[in-house]
C-alpha cells in the first residue's frame, strides 16, 4: 500500500478517471506552480474499479477549478484547510473555456490568426454544448 | 462604441428605427448628403466582392464621406502575414468606421475586439453577413409591408450560404414566420442554426428537396447561389451547382404576390427570363442595400440630421 502524507492547505481531487490525472495536471496549470503535487494513478476504487487522485498543496485561491467542470463534472473536489476538509466543491460547466480545447473548423479565423485565445462558450447547458466564440462551430472532440 | 457582427446585435425595435431611417433616406436623399462630411470609411476586403464593397462605398459617398481600403488580400499586408487584429489597429488610426470581409469565420469579431472604431461585418466566410440581412429585411418590409406572418422559402446552398443563416436568425424574432428549407441533402442547414435558432425559438420549418412542391405555399422565395469558393472539392461543386434553376415555368406555380429575392451574384439558379417578372425584386434589393448601409453607418457613428 502506497502512503502519501496529508496536506495542510490545498485540494484533493478524487474520483478522477484512471489515466486522466496528467491531463488535469496540465489543464490546471500545475506544471507552472511552485507547489507540492502528488499524483496517484490507478488507485483502487469501490465505485470506479480504479481511479486517479491528485493532491495539491497550495493556497486555495491559487487555482481556477472551473475547468474541471468541463473535463469531468463527476470529479470530487475536497478543499483542505488546517489539515481538514472544509468544503466539498460542486462542479459546474464553466460559461467560457479559454485555451483548453482548439477549434477544429478549418474555416475558423483561429486556424490562421496569431496570438488569438481559443475561446469556447457554453451555448446549451442542458446538452453540454460548447461553441467556438468566433465561428460558433460546435466542439465535437472528447472533453480531454 | 457599437459594432455589427450579427443581425442579432440590434433588437427588433432598433431595427425598426434603422429601417425607418433607411426609408427616410430613400425618400429624401438630399437631406442626408452631407451628414458624413469629414468622416472616412475603411473597406477591408480580404476576398473579392462587387456588390457589398461598392454598396458600402456608395453609401459613405452618398452621405458626404470618403472611403479608403483594399479590395483583395493580395493588395494588403495580409500577404506579409499581418494579423487581422494588427490591421484593424492600424486602420483605426486612419478611418472613423470600417467594413471588413474575410474568408475566415469569426474574422470580423477578432477585428472588433482589437478596434478603436466601429466595425461592420461585411461577411466572414460561411458564417454571418449581417448587412445583407439588413438589406433583406428592409426589402421585405418595404415591399411586403410587414416582417411577420410570412412563409419563406430558402433555396439552394443552405449549408455554406451565410446570407441564409443570418436571415433566419433575424426573422425568427418576428411572429407567424414559417420556413421551407429547399436544398439538396448535402447542402442542408447546419446543426447550429437548426438546434440553436429554429428549434430553440419553436419556429416551424420543413426541409424539402423539390422547389416545385414548395412554390405554391410561399410569400417569399429567397434563392441562393451554390458558392464555388466554399467547396474543398471541385467534384462536389459541379454536382451541386445547377441543382435548382428558377425559370418562367416554375414561376407559374407561385402565387401572384410571391417575391423572388437573391443576394446576388446570380449564376444559373435564376434564369434571366424571370428578371422581367414583377415578382422578381433582386435588383430592387441592391438599391435597398445601399440605403440600409447608409442608415447603419449613421447609426454606428451616432450621427443625426
Amino acid at each position: 500500500m502506497l502512503n502519501v502524507g496529508r496536506i495542510n492547505e490545498g485540494f484533493v481531487l478524487d474520483h478522477v478517471k484512471a489515466g486522466k490525472s496528467m491531463t488535469i495536471y496540465h489543464d490546471l496549470g500545475l506544471d507552472k506552480l511552485d507547489c507540492t503535487v502528488a499524483i496517484i494513478k490507478n488507485a483502487k476504487s469501490n465505485k470506479m474499479g480504479k481511479k486517479d487522485i491528485l493532491k495539491v498543496e497550495c493556497p486555495i485561491d491559487n487555482l481556477d477549478l472551473n475547468i474541471l467542470g468541463f473535463i469531468d463534472h463527476t470529479i470530487t473536489v475536497n478543499i483542505i484547510k488546517d489539515g481538514e476538509i472544509v468544503e466539498k466543491k460542486d462542479l459546474h460547466l464553466p460559461k467560457q473555456i479559454v485555451n483548453v480545447i482548439r477549434c477544429k473548423n478549418p474555416r475558423c479565423i483561429t486556424s490562421v490568426e496569431q496570438g488569438l485565445d481559443q475561446i469556447f462558450v457554453l451555448s446549451d447547458e442542458e446538452k453540454e454544448v460548447y461553441r467556438c466564440k468566433y465561428c460558433e462551430e460546435k466542439y465535437r472532440g472528447s472533453k480531454r | 462604441m457599437r459594432h455589427i457582427m450579427s443581425p442579432l446585435d440590434f433588437s427588433t425595435d432598433e431595427l425598426e428605427k434603422l429601417m425607418d431611417l433607411a426609408n427616410d433616406i430613400e425618400s429624401n436623399p438630399d437631406k442626408y448628403a452631407h451628414v458624413c462630411e469629414g468622416k472616412r470609411l475603411a473597406t477591408l476586403f480580404y476576398e473579392p466582392s462587387t456588390r457589398t464593397r461598392l454598396s458600402f462605398e456608395a453609401a459613405m459617398m452618398a452621405l458626404g464621406g470618403k472611403v479608403l481600403g483594399f479590395s483583395d488580400s493580395t493588395s494588403c499586408s495580409a500577404t506579409k502575414g499581418e494579423s487581422v487584429a494588427d490591421t484593424i489597429r492600424t486602420v483605426s488610426c486612419y478611418a472613423h468606421i470600417a467594413a471588413i470581409r474575410h474568408p475566415k469565420e469569426g474574422a470580423a469579431l477578432v477585428a472588433s475586439m482589437a478596434s478603436k472604431i466601429p466595425v461592420m461585418n461585411a461577411g466572414d466566410g460561411g458564417h454571418q453577413h449581417p448587412t445583407q440581412t439588413l438589406t433583406d429585411l428592409l426589402t421585405i418590409r418595404s415591399l411586403k409591408g410587414r416582417l411577420n406572418n410570412l412563409t419563406i422559402g430558402l433555396c439552394g446552398d443552405l449549408k455554406f450560404g451565410r446570407t441564409v443563416h443570418s436571415l433566419i436568425e433575424a426573422l425568427v424574432r418576428y411572429t407567424g414566420i414559417k420556413f421551407i428549407l429547399i436544398s439538396p441533402e448535402e447542402l442542408r442547414i447546419p446543426g447550429y442554426i437548426r438546434d440553436d435558432v429554429l428549434d430553440k425559438t419553436k419556429t416551424p420549418f420543413e426541409e424539402v428537396t423539390r422547389l416545385e412542391d414548395a412554390l405554391p405555399q410561399l410569400d417569399l422565395l429567397y434563392m441562393t447561389r451554390v458558392q464555388k469558393e466554399r467547396f474543398f472539392n471541385e467534384e462536389d461543386y459541379v454536382r451541386m451547382k445547377d441543382f435548382y434553376i428558377l425559370d418562367k415555368e416554375k414561376m407559374k406555380l407561385a402565387g401572384p404576390d410571391m417575391l423572388v429575392m437573391h443576394p446576388l451574384p446570380r449564376v444559373n439558379e435564376i434564369s434571366v427570363e424571370v428578371d422581367s417578372d414583377p415578382r422578381a425584386v433582386y435588383f430592387k434589393q441592391v438599391q435597398y442595400g445601399m440605403y440600409v448601409r447608409m442608415a447603419l453607418i449613421m447609426t454606428l457613428l451616432e450621427l443625426e440630421v
